[in-house]
């Protein structure tokens, strides 16, 4: 990597990673708009009786009875100077809506994240390094099973076998409400609330990693790089970790990047089966209710996640891999 | 007088919910004091404060924080909440309410006539549009004296007296609200009122909890330390929670019907399906008139008869619930049982329609129409499926559209449909909540007005008569009329009485005490 030219490299990344944002709000902000229904209309009809007037003031409250185009330029002014704007139905702002969900969502995603890739990542290098004996075979077919099944059953099949059954671990929430713990206490109440859902969670991306790792670490170990080392005599475990997972981690840590970038805006499956106060109920549930802003804010959030990730990614196969060069 | 056994026996049947608020006494269980009801709420309400949203879910969590000046027994007799007592002048026009004493709200501040005055004469007026409709009819608010008020009607309204319940006429503190934006006010997110449980901490997504007010009003109430209410967003993950013990209770629409078989099979669960009476939810099936055939009585008729409704309250509510009989809820004053909407018939129903010249085609089809379903949970999509197989054995293809809340809400509003399910609150009197969806005046495209279209002058007569007298003799005749004309002209396909299961522990005690149910402040609820 030429150090000089980095930079530059950077500034145009984020310029255009900027546009890119801007953009997805824009299109965000008419898809959302689209939808049929309106946040007055959805109170009006959750509350069971409303007039002319009840709507209308809703609606002015809202800010909804302002034309279309106003309110993008509203909205756009806002986030442009990082106000995400205010949710009326919640009485609460974006940001602080957001930020309440954050550590929650961070918490289940990374741990999952984590989760899968140590797991998955050992998975797949056990696999290829024993290809075609049975524990490859036992290896392959689990990763088929977790990647096949629906986030949703797994979750509720190992909340009736631990939570019902053995009763081990809650089977839903955060942690134990209106208790006294101590600092540590409260911390292994969190943990024991946590390992269900970001189980659940992690499965299906320990799949994905399995086979990837599996896939191109076949591929690596047959070409002449490998072959030379193995002729050199270097050690076969040398082998593996530093000539072919090496080379095999591109794919994976592109895959990764997605999964990074998906990391803020939570699960809505998961979140809900195991009623896990994450983002991805949020925005699902300001769906329903058309709440807007908060939709956006959290859309836009997510936005600047992903973009970030991808630079990150591409910054990141630079270190791993010294022919990528950044350009 | 010597009360005679056969008295005796008469007055505890006309009471049967004091009798069941006294039934854990009877039982010889005392209430106790100490505990913490975790019990759930779905879905999470958007605030917490009571008139500034008056969801479901938001009464029944602002329920134990609010109070009302009346609650009301399951035969909607008012019981002493707030006011100790009331008096109504002889020409109805004036209430007269006298207020319990030493009640405080929870920042310390004392409640007084002032604040009742504000809640109903501005609080309530401005934001709810169910008050509105019956707070306008006020000509004047009176604070006789600190614990004395007085409201005085420009004309009689015999249904006056069920507007005091919390869940529509909560008392607020005049001193947080009063010149300020209601819907912002800094009192909306840390709600104050003189219920039995304050606010202490909501975690979005998590739980709320509420807290015992010490300086309730009541002596020795509440017997509970705290009411933690979990947010369970799925109805599995809900009964799982329930039936592990890591929630205690759940209520309304926590636990679908088909669930609960198996939860009433438990031995260490109660439930009830009482506690709905003062609302009196009626589901029907919604015909837009504006759409051929559905214009025809003879088909909004025929496929009435097509339909089983014992089948929908026993196979699809598991019996929580009880098939209409007609527009009015059984619980609704003034229902009169004899007006009854036709039965199942498929041989009449087929008739009907020959009549109304719709043959059927080669495929056995006389006519297409679509079928909004109801988007409020699973047992909604089977009904709706259970409703094309029925119009089907008549020759009446239903074409099922699944939609979201948001999209329904909008559609229904605008007329967009041709059938849907909707289900209302008769607020326990046919003029706060039955009228509304069928007189011409309420034609509007807004939700919960008469969105059907359905006109018939002789109806809309009927229900101002009946609005308009003082005399409940007077009432009765003009809505027993009303039920018989309703009846005849078919504008909706009433399904049934809904009712909402609360399931709870048996260890917890007088969970439903009056016709409000599980809105109620909880002062009385105890574990032991």
């Amino acid at each position: 990597m030429e150090l000089s030219r980095f930079p530059a490299y950077l500034a145009g990344r984020l310029v255009k990673a900027a546009v890119v944002v801007l953009a997805i709000v824009v299109c965000n902000f008419f898809l959302i708009h689209a939808a049929p229904g309106d946040p007055a209309s959805i109170i009006a009809g959750q509350s069971g009786s409303a007039d002319a007037r009840f709507l209308e003031q809703l609606r002015a409250q809202f800010g909804l009875d302002q034309p279309l185009y106003m309110q993008l330029w509203l909205y756009l002014k806002g986030v442009l100077t990082l106000d995400l704007g205010f949710s009326h139905r919640q009485q609460a702002s974006v940001a602080a809506l957001l930020w309440d969900r954050l550590p929650a969502t961070l918490l289940l995603t990374g741990a999952a994240f984590l989760f899968a890739i140590a797991i998955g990542v050992t998975m797949g290098a056990l696999a290829a390094r024993r290809v075609g004996t049975w524990s490859d075979s036992v290896i392959t077919v689990l990763a088929l099973t977790f990647y096949a099944t629906p986030l949703f059953w797994v979750g509720l099949m190992l909340v009736l076998l631990f939570s019902v059954t053995l009763e081990w671990l809650p089977s839903f929430g955060m942690m134990s409400v209106g208790v006294e713990l101590s600092r540590i206490g409260r911390v292994l109440d969190i943990g024991k609330h946590l390992l269900l859902p970001a189980l659940t969670l992690g499965l299906f991306y320990v799949a994905v990693y399995a086979r990837l790792t599996r896939a191109t670490m076949l591929e690596v170990a047959d070409q002449d790089f490998v072959k030379t080392a193995r002729a050199k005599g270097v050690p076969e475990g040398r082998i593996l970790r530093r000539h072919v997972l090496r080379n095999a981690m591109l794919p994976v840590i592109t895959f990764a990047g997605i999964q990074a970038g998906q990391l803020i805006g939570g699960s809505i499956l998961v979140e809900t089966v195991f009623a896990w106060p994450g983002i991805g109920r949020l925005a699902f549930e300001a769906l329903l209710a058309r709440d807007y802003q908060v939709l956006m804010g959290v859309f836009f959030c997510t936005s600047v996640m992903v973009v970030l990730f991808n630079l990150i990614t591409d910054l990141l196969y630079a270190v791993v891999d010294p022919r990528v060069e950044v350009s | 007088m010597a009360v005679s056994r056969r008295g005796l026996m008469a007055t505890a049947a006309a009471l049967p919910f004091l009798m069941r608020a006294e039934e854990a006494l009877a039982q010889g269980v005392q209430p106790k004091r100490g505990g913490t009801l975790t019990t759930i709420v779905n879905p999470e309400p958007p605030v917490l404060h009571i008139g500034i949203n008056n969801q479901g879910p938001t009464l029944i969590v602002a329920g134990k924080m609010f109070q009302g000046l009346l609650r009301y027994d399951a035969k909607l007799q008012p019981m002493p909440e707030l006011a100790k007592s009331w008096e109504i002048s002889p020409d109805g026009l004036e209430y007269t309410f006298r207020l319990q004493e030493n009640v405080k709200f929870h920042d310390g501040q004392p409640m007084t006539a002032e604040d009742v005055v504000f809640s109903i004469m501005k609080f309530h007026m401005e934001l709810s549009p169910r008050a509105r409709g019956v707070f306008g009819r006020i000509k004047e608010g009176i604070a006789v004296d600190a614990n004395t008020v007085k409201f005085v009607l420009s004309a009689p309204f015999e249904p006056f007296l069920l507007m005091f319940d919390v869940t529509v006429s909560a008392i607020v503190p005049k001193h947080l609200f009063d010149g300020q934006d209601y819907r912002q006010a800094p009192a909306v997110a840390k709600p104050v009122g003189t219920g039995p449980f304050r606010f202490a901490e909501w975690q979005r997504g998590n739980f709320i909890r509420l807290e015992r007010f010490d300086d309730y009003w009541k002596p020795n109430q509440p017997y509970l330390d705290a009411i933690i209410y979990r947010v369970v967003p799925d109805s599995q993950s809900r009964r799982l929670a329930l039936e592990s013990g890591q929630v205690m209770m759940t209520q309304s629409n926590d636990i679908e019907p088909f669930d609960v078989p198996q939860l009433r099979a438990r031995p260490n669960f109660e439930v009830k399906t009482e506690g709905w009476e003062y609302f009196g939810p009626l589901m029907w099936v919604e015909f837009n008139h504006r759409v051929k055939p559905l214009d025809d009585v003879r088909v909004r008729r025929a496929l009435t008869m097509a339909v089983n409704r014992d089948f929908i309250a026993q196979r699809l509510w598991f019996g929580i619930g009880k098939p209409a009989t007609g527009p009015f809820h059984s619980a609704t004053r003034f229902y009169d049982g004899s007006a009854k909407t036709p039965g199942y018939d498929l041989n009449a129903a087929k008739a009907l329609l020959d009549e109304a010249g719709l043959k059927p085609n080669g495929q056995g089809v006389r006519f297409t129409i679509r079928h909004m379903s109801l988007p409020y949970g699973e047992v909604f999509t089977r009904l709706a499926e259970f409703l094309r197989q029925s119009f089907r054995q008549v020759g009446v293809d239903l074409q099922l559209e699944s939609v979201d809340v948001g999209t329904w809400s909008q559609r229904t509003a605008n007329w967009d449909f041709d059938t849907t399910i909707n289900y209302l609150y008769q607020y326990g009197d046919p003029t706060l909540g039955v009228e509304r969806s069928y007189v011409s005046t309420n034609i509007k495209k807004i939700l919960f007005s008469n969105v059907s279209g359905y006109a018939n002058p002789k109806v809309d007569e009927l229900f101002t008569k009946g609005r308009d007298a003082a005399d409940p003799a007077v009432r009765q005749e003009a809505f027993s009329e009303v039920q018989k004309l309703l009846v005849s002209d078919v504008p909706l396909l009433w399904l049934m009485e809904m009712a909402f299961p609360t399931i709870y522990d048996k260890k917890l005690h007088n969970v439903i005490t009056s016709g409000a149910g599980v809105h109620a402040s909880f002062d009385d609820v105890f574990l032991a």
